[in-house]
């Protein structure tokens, strides 16, 4: 989908969202809601700096780790994505405490969400640093540079332009998993639409707007993420010409 | 003790039940996924008027998280006069939510087919329907069985969500037993290791029906 749609449903939620603010029967949810939105939003920012620390120091630790750490990172890649985000979610809350280590709900949900998306992230950071073209890799060996400094000054910023892509996916994607933290009990948007929802029993405008949010948020990101790729890509030889 | 063997072989036998609930679901929700998203495909190409339609719904619910479209089915759809009961509702959610992943996957199938292909059905004067049938999906449907596969296995890791509307699959019966017993560590752990399991065991049948389909198609 272009940007230029994208930025017009955007601007159609949005819209909606105000035109249905003005009525009484969907006004007096906005407050609570915006408020879960906040939450939602500071969970979904901190759960992707993490995801990106994760991913990087996972994607290097696999590909130029020393064995143990190679593991490391192969069994940690393996256990966040074979898993549910959800069991995920509940393992970190309900059993850690009984091991002595007990973490508070909001710590968890960005620990949990953050190292799931994080070992998703490692293979896209590994995939796009292994598509940047052999003669890079040749050439950096044939002027002697270090390993830091070839990865540093040739082959990240080149990879980077890759990444941006899969990364937007995954930051969609770990912006909608926060809903998942509403079942261990912080209150973000999807916890204060059902809590509203068992209180007044007005499910139609509760829900509707919680997804319009939703959208919202995510259209944000999408075109955000486009129109880095898109500033990023600058001045490169790749793709289609714009 | 912290993890205690004999309470987590007590309880295996009640979430070996739970775990074909979970598959359950897991099965019949990617039967409607494959099914809708195909028709959602195809339909945007034969009907072109629908095409922007279409594109703009799979944004929607691409764009919305999973649980929130559980609960719209669960509690909204009941105000219209839908009573559905919570399997039949989760089912549906996570079946029309990955419909929409998979329709994007078959669209890239179709893409991928040569121009000459579609060329060629005009020129020999099939029926829209019969050019599906018989010359696209044939060719298109090969080539992205991996990634279907790998929807399958995204959609099973979804599934402990039908938890949140109180199906009784994996997720919701190890919640159960954790709070009649006050033993978290072993249900949950066991859900982990099991959906673990699954997991590997699955990427490897779909690395190896890959490779599979990568001898059969290289001419």
């Amino acid at each position: 989908m272009g940007i230029r749609t994208l930025v017009a449903m955007l601007v159609i939620a949005l819209v909606v969202i105000g035109a249905l603010a003005t009525q009484e029967s969907y006004r007096m949810f906005m407050p609570g809601l915006l408020q879960g939105a906040v939450l939602t939003v500071e969970i979904a920012v901190l759960g992707s700096l993490l995801a990106i620390i994760m991913g990087v120091l996972a994607a290097l630790a696999r590909m130029y780790g020393p064995t143990p750490l190679r593991w490391l990172a192969t069994v940690y890649v393996e256990i966040f994505r074979g898993t549910s985000a959800l069991v995920q979610l509940f393992w970190l809350f309900f059993v850690l405490p009984q091991f002595g280590v007990t973490i508070n709900a909001f710590v968890v949900a960005v620990l949990a969400l953050g190292l799931n998306v994080g070992a998703y992230g490692s293979e896209c950071v590994r995939g796009a640093i292994q598509s940047v073209a052999r003669g890079q890799w040749e050439a950096c060996t044939a002027l002697n540079m270090s390993r830091p400094q070839m990865l540093r000054r040739i082959i990240l910023p080149q990879a980077f332009v890759a990444m941006i892509p899969p990364w937007g996916n995954l930051f969609i994607e770990l912006l909608k998993s926060t809903a998942l933290v509403s079942l261990i009990t912080l209150s973000d948007l999807a916890f204060k639409a059902q809590q509203m929802n068992q209180n007044t029993f007005k499910t139609i405008p509760i829900f509707t707007l919680v997804l319009l949010m939703y959208l919202a948020m995510s259209l944000v990101v999408t075109i955000g993420m486009r129109l880095l790729e898109r500033r990023a890509s600058l001045g490169l030889a790749r793709g289609k010409a714009a | 003790m912290i993890w205690d063997w004999g309470f987590a072989l007590e309880i295996l036998p009640v979430l070996a039940r739970a775990a074909i609930i979970s598959i359950e679901a897991t099965l019949i929700g990617f039967a409607l996924a494959a099914s809708l998203g195909l028709v959602l495909a195809v339909v945007r190409i034969a009907v072109p008027w629908t095409s922007w339609t279409i594109s703009v719904l799979v944004e929607l619910i691409r764009s919305t998280p999973l649980l929130i479209q559980i609960f719209f089915l669960y509690f909204v759809f009941p105000k219209f006069g839908v009573v559905l009961d919570a399997f039949t509702a989760g089912v549906l959610a996570i079946g029309i939510h990955y419909a929409a992943y998979c329709s994007e996957v078959y669209r890239a199938g179709f893409d991928n087919i040569h121009r000459g292909q579609w060329e060629a059905s005009i020129a020999l004067n099939l029926s829209s329907w019969t050019t599906f049938r018989d010359i696209i999906i044939p060719q298109a449907i090969p080539p992205i069985v991996p990634a279907l596969g790998n929807y399958l296995v995204a959609l099973f890791k979804e599934t402990p969500l039908l938890s949140a509307i109180a199906v009784m699959e994996l997720m919701q019966t190890a919640k159960i037993i954790g709070s009649e017993t006050f033993r978290y560590t072993e249900p949950i752990t066991l859900v982990g290791l099991f959906f673990l399991a699954m997991s590997l065991v699955s990427a490897a049948l779909i690395r190896s029906l890959e490779e599979l389909l990568n001898r059969r198609t290289t001419r």
